[in-house]
């Protein structure tokens, strides 16, 4: 008969080999390298907690010191993979598989890992997409975790930084799988329970905090009056065209200098309380201007941001916070909420093709994913209505009707020219050349030009919903692609014949003048500027003072 | 460092009586230009010196847009650029020319 | 709704250099001496492939500050760092000399305000940079045996760095905002050199907790502590032009006194909330965090005061 309980007494074996390293449910940071021995097989998937943000380092160093010959083909799973202890494991035989989403500053070490075949690639994730697999055919068997802190029966407090930690323990503890927590101090009671401790098996008090990495935090310092214009065009050819109250911004200058442009040049065109009220956001910095003028309603985030913690308990009418007061953050549900409840998402990208396929890949690295493509596609099981997401969908079929479903507003922000010169726009992207060399099947594509919306430059706004072949997408495209080699390779009857039609429009049509693009429209100008818009509250990492 | 000499032919001379203007700055990703109101007529010369190399036809192809749009005849741009964008290197032209026209 | 310390512009921080001047003078009165259209450039940059400026980031001239002529020298920041270099050195030490010797004719000025912006010597032009700082150095101690007090301005993105934070501690008054750092060695300089447990040079609450404009005005390396809108720097710099002390011996004097006095009170300590604590400042580790409202009402409630120069 077979036995249908194996993975329990799997599970069992291992919880009692990891016993006598263990005091109850605390284990010693002394310990921590040989308890992760017992429990962890060859072969296994592991997930090492790797967020965004949040990195479970102190376990990661642990593993790395596991001898290869008692431990390796591990099947890593895990969204983040930023810390050069994940690339370990590959370098040193520990681990063979990956399934990932995001590296960050490990995207030139992974491409050569690839390449050298050090790592076997399972497959580069959207966040949500991997979240899904957790729970079909990418289950860990082993999740190390970190938290801020926990009590010795392991309930766990994870503190404004929560991020993908229910996801992971999910799948893992209601699976017969292990759950291993680092947490910054065993204390007797936690503030919150943010994940039960009957979920948690193991926890260890690690010798450091874990480290949480500010990615969100844009200097208005650094804002040029490019990207100022760029957000003036924005706002007034998007925002106040189809007035998308909810909304997901992307992380880069363009879109902080819109954030920074709402109390100024957004009041001025009597959008507050219009467009932009409730977001699935990461606290950024340069949103506090907004939000101390009466602009936004609500906010849900799928991380923190190092700085904000204060400012965000102080707003908990805007801001998710525990019975504690502190931020409560969860990257799948705020992921879910960019994907089905937001009518607009606003991003940056490095490349784009003339499809209007965008990809941030370079042909030495791979970035991964990350969330923007959830956030910058058409959800097709959305069923709700607003009236932005319906004048999009009617624009794209040319005409109203009751089976004509709306779409998300998909907007890319590009300046023509990049770093060093180099055109923002290509005949072919870079990926190609990338998934050529490495055998793959699928280019990493960021989006899809089929859900892009509109492409914002220097230049005006291309949009491609009344675009009706692929000739005015390419031409629309090519005419707003400025003075790089795809934008003087246009063809300038058809790009004045789009123009008049609309599906082109310059500043000059919008009433944009670019000589009033300056710093001075800016709500902020500085990070201390934003300090004292927060009366304080906000207290910004000491890379980003100039104080 | 490449220098090049672009010279056009504008619609009209540039109105006002301002001789000489300077808008900008040689910082990264900026340039400064000089303009003079030493050119007869409807001629327009901008002599450009640059820290990015290839890009004349960019240059060539701003200046003709600017030239179209603005009508500086008689005006003699002299620029010294550090890396700036097209976008950048027509609003510093736009930004020159309305500073002169409106000069005593 | 926007709060009233951010509305107040323009940020000297933000300004170029000849939108410094025009808001710091009187309308329509500055004057440039060797202007853009005269074409002195830097003759050396061409060599190493960089784009020269037109005032090689140094303006000079006069014009009027409350209807009294002043002479004023302003760097570019944002141009090689406004660097002291072979001709914007020459064109500072030409308008100092010119100073002192227009003084008591009827082309005399009241003052000379000196706008620094710098990091120091221009590596490209390293032997005529420093010549240009010992010149400067002197010619400025002329004009302030002339009897006409140089103010300083520190505000911008470069600080007054290496050979500008030497020419800053011989102005007879010195002008700063939060924003503003002088010192002589620049935090990547200390870091490279003595490592990084020394000074942390990308740690830049204490870059400024070092160099800034308020540890500079606590312990006496400026004189005044100005808000970072140009409109407050004008204010002070018209007030400090009556509030020099004379150039004496007995000035001399009391400067080494003060300086020694200060090394003897504080010359061990390793950060400056400790100078604080010890100076007796009730939460030294705010002081870089207050507004700057409360920052000056501090300074005026302890009477900080710093006379010699």
């Amino acid at each position: 008969m077979r036995d249908w309980t194996r993975q329990k007494t799997e599970r069992a074996t291992r919880m009692d080999a990891a016993a006598p390293f263990a005091d109850g449910k605390v284990v010693a940071a002394d310990n921590a390298t040989d308890m992760l021995r017992r429990v962890i097989k060859s072969g296994d998937r592991v997930c090492l907690e790797g967020d965004n943000q949040k990195q479970a380092d102190f376990l990661a160093s642990c593993l790395a010191q596991v001898d290869p010959a008692d431990i390796h083909d591990l099947h890593i799973v895990q969204s983040g993979l930023v810390l050069p202890e994940h690339l370990d494991l590959f370098r040193l035989g520990i681990a063979k598989k990956l399934d990932f989403s995001y590296s960050g500053p490990q995207s030139g070490a992974i491409a050569r890992a690839l390449d050298q075949g050090k790592i076997e690639l399972g497959a580069i994730h959207t966040y949500i997409e991997l979240f899904a697999r957790y729970y079909v055919d990418l289950t860990p068997n082993v999740a190390l975790i970190a938290g801020v802190c926990a009590d010795r029966d392991g309930n766990l407090y994870t503190g404004p930084n929560t991020e993908d930690t229910p996801t992971i323990v999910e799948a893992t503890a209601y699976k017969s799988g292990v759950v291993i927590a680092q947490v910054n101090k065993i204390v007797d009671k936690v503030p919150r329970v943010d994940i039960p401790g009957d979920q948690i098996d193991f926890v260890v008090e690690a010798p450091r905090p874990f480290y949480v990495e500010p990615l969100f935090t844009r200097d208005p310092g650094a804002v040029t009056d490019s990207q100022i214009l760029m957000a003036m065009i924005a706002l007034k050819g998007i925002y106040a065209e189809y007035r998308p109250k909810r909304l997901n911004h992307g992380i880069g200058f363009a879109t902080a200098a819109i954030e920074l442009l709402l109390p100024t040049y957004g009041e001025k065109l009597g959008l507050r309380g219009e467009v932009a009220t409730h977001w699935a956001l990461n606290p950024h910095p340069t949103l506090i201007p907004a939000i101390e003028s009466g602009w936004v309603e609500q906010i849900h985030c799928f991380g923190s941001e190092v700085g904000m913690d204060r400012y965000m308990s102080a707003r908990p009418d805007v801001y998710f916070t525990g019975k504690d007061g502190t931020l409560r953050s969860n990257r799948l549900m705020c992921q879910n909420a960019g994907l089905y409840a937001c009518d607009m998402f606003i991003g940056s990208t490095l490349q784009i093709d003339l499809a209007g396929n965008s990809s941030t890949v370079t042909p030495d690295r791979i970035a991964g994913f990350g969330g923007a493509p959830n956030m910058g596609s058409d959800a097709h099981g959305r069923r709700h209505v607003s009236d932005a997401w319906l004048k999009a969908g009617r624009e794209a079929a040319g005409g109203a009707g009751p089976l004509v479903r709306g779409r998300k507003l998909v907007v890319q922000m590009v300046e023509t020219f990049g770093e060093g010169m180099k055109p923002a726009f290509v005949e072919e992207l870079d990926s190609l050349a990338l998934a050529r060399k490495l055998n793959m099947e699928l280019a990493p594509v960021m989006i899809f030009g089929d859900d892009v919306t509109h492409i914002v430059t220097e230049e005006g706004i291309a949009n491609l919903l009344l675009c009706r072949n692929a000739d005015d997408v390419e031409q629309a495209i090519r005419g707003v692609a400025g003075y790089t080699p795809v934008g003087m390779a246009r063809d300038r009857a058809k790009v004045e014949a789009l123009r008049q039609r609309g599906v082109i429009r310059r500043p000059e049509d919008l009433g944009v003048d670019p000589m009033e693009a300056n710093r001075n429209l800016l709500a902020a100008r500085s990070i201390r500027d934003l300090v004292t818009w927060s009366d304080g509250l906000y207290s910004p990492p000491s890379k980003f003072r100039n104080w | 460092m490449e220098t090049f000499t672009i010279r056009a032919r504008a619609r009209a001379p540039l109105p006002g009586t301002g001789r000489q203007a300077i808008v900008g700055v040689v910082a990264s990703g900026n340039l400064e230009i000089l303009l003079e109101r030493s050119e007869t007529d409807n001629d327009v010369v901008v002599d450009v010196a640059t820290s990015a190399r290839g890009f004349r036809a960019v240059w060539e192809a701003v200046v003709a847009d600017f030239v179209t749009r603005s009508s500086p005849g008689g005006v003699r741009f002299s620029i010294h650029d550090n890396g700036a964008r097209p976008d950048t290197v027509t609003l510093r032209l736009l930004q020159g020319v309305k500073l002169l026209e409106t000069q005593p | 709704m926007i709060p009233e310390e951010i509305v107040r512009s323009p940020s000297w921080y933000e300004s170029s250099a000849r939108n410094r001047i025009t808001g710091l003078l009187d309308a329509e009165t500055f004057r440039e001496i060797l202007g853009p259209a005269e074409r002195v450039m830097s003759p050396h940059l061409e060599l190493f492939d960089l784009p020269p400026a037109f005032d090689d980031g140094v303006i000079v001239g006069r014009g009027q500050l409350d209807g009294k002529p002043v002479a004023i020298i302003a760097q570019e920041g944002q141009f090689m760092g406004g660097t002291f270099a072979e001709v914007s050195g020459a064109k500072i030490v030409g308008l100092l000399r010119a100073v002192t010797a227009s003084a008591g004719t009827p082309d005399g000025v009241s003052a000379v305000l000196l706008l620094l912006d710098t990091g120091g010597v221009r590596l490209q032009e390293a032997n005529a940079g420093e010549l240009a700082v010992s010149e400067t150095v002197r010619a400025l101690l002329g004009v302030r045996a002339a009897g006409i007090p140089v103010v300083a301005l520190v505000g911008g993105r470069a600080g007054a760095f290496g050979g500008g934070g030497i020419v800053t501690a011989c102005c007879s008054h010195v002008v700063i905002s939060e924003q503003g750092r002088i010192s002589v060695t620049g935090p990547e300089v200390i870091e490279t050199n003595k490592g990084a447990e020394e000074f942390d040079s990308r740690d830049r609450a204490l870059v400024w907790r070092i160099t800034g404009g308020r540890s500079r005005v606590l312990l006496g390396g400026a004189d005044s502590y100005v808000k970072g809108d140009v409109a407050s720097f004008r204010a002070a710099a018209a007030r400090s032009r009556n509030a020099a002390p004379p150039f004496t011996l007995e000035t001399m004097a009391a400067e080494q006194d003060r300086l020694e006095k200060r090394l003897s009170s504080y010359g061990d300590c390793r950060d400056t909330p400790e100078i604080w604590a010890r100076a007796g400042l009730a939460d030294p580790a705010s002081v870089p965090d207050i507004d700057d409202d409360a920052f000056l009402a501090l300074l005026s409630e302890r009477e900080i005061k710093h006379d010699a120069r």
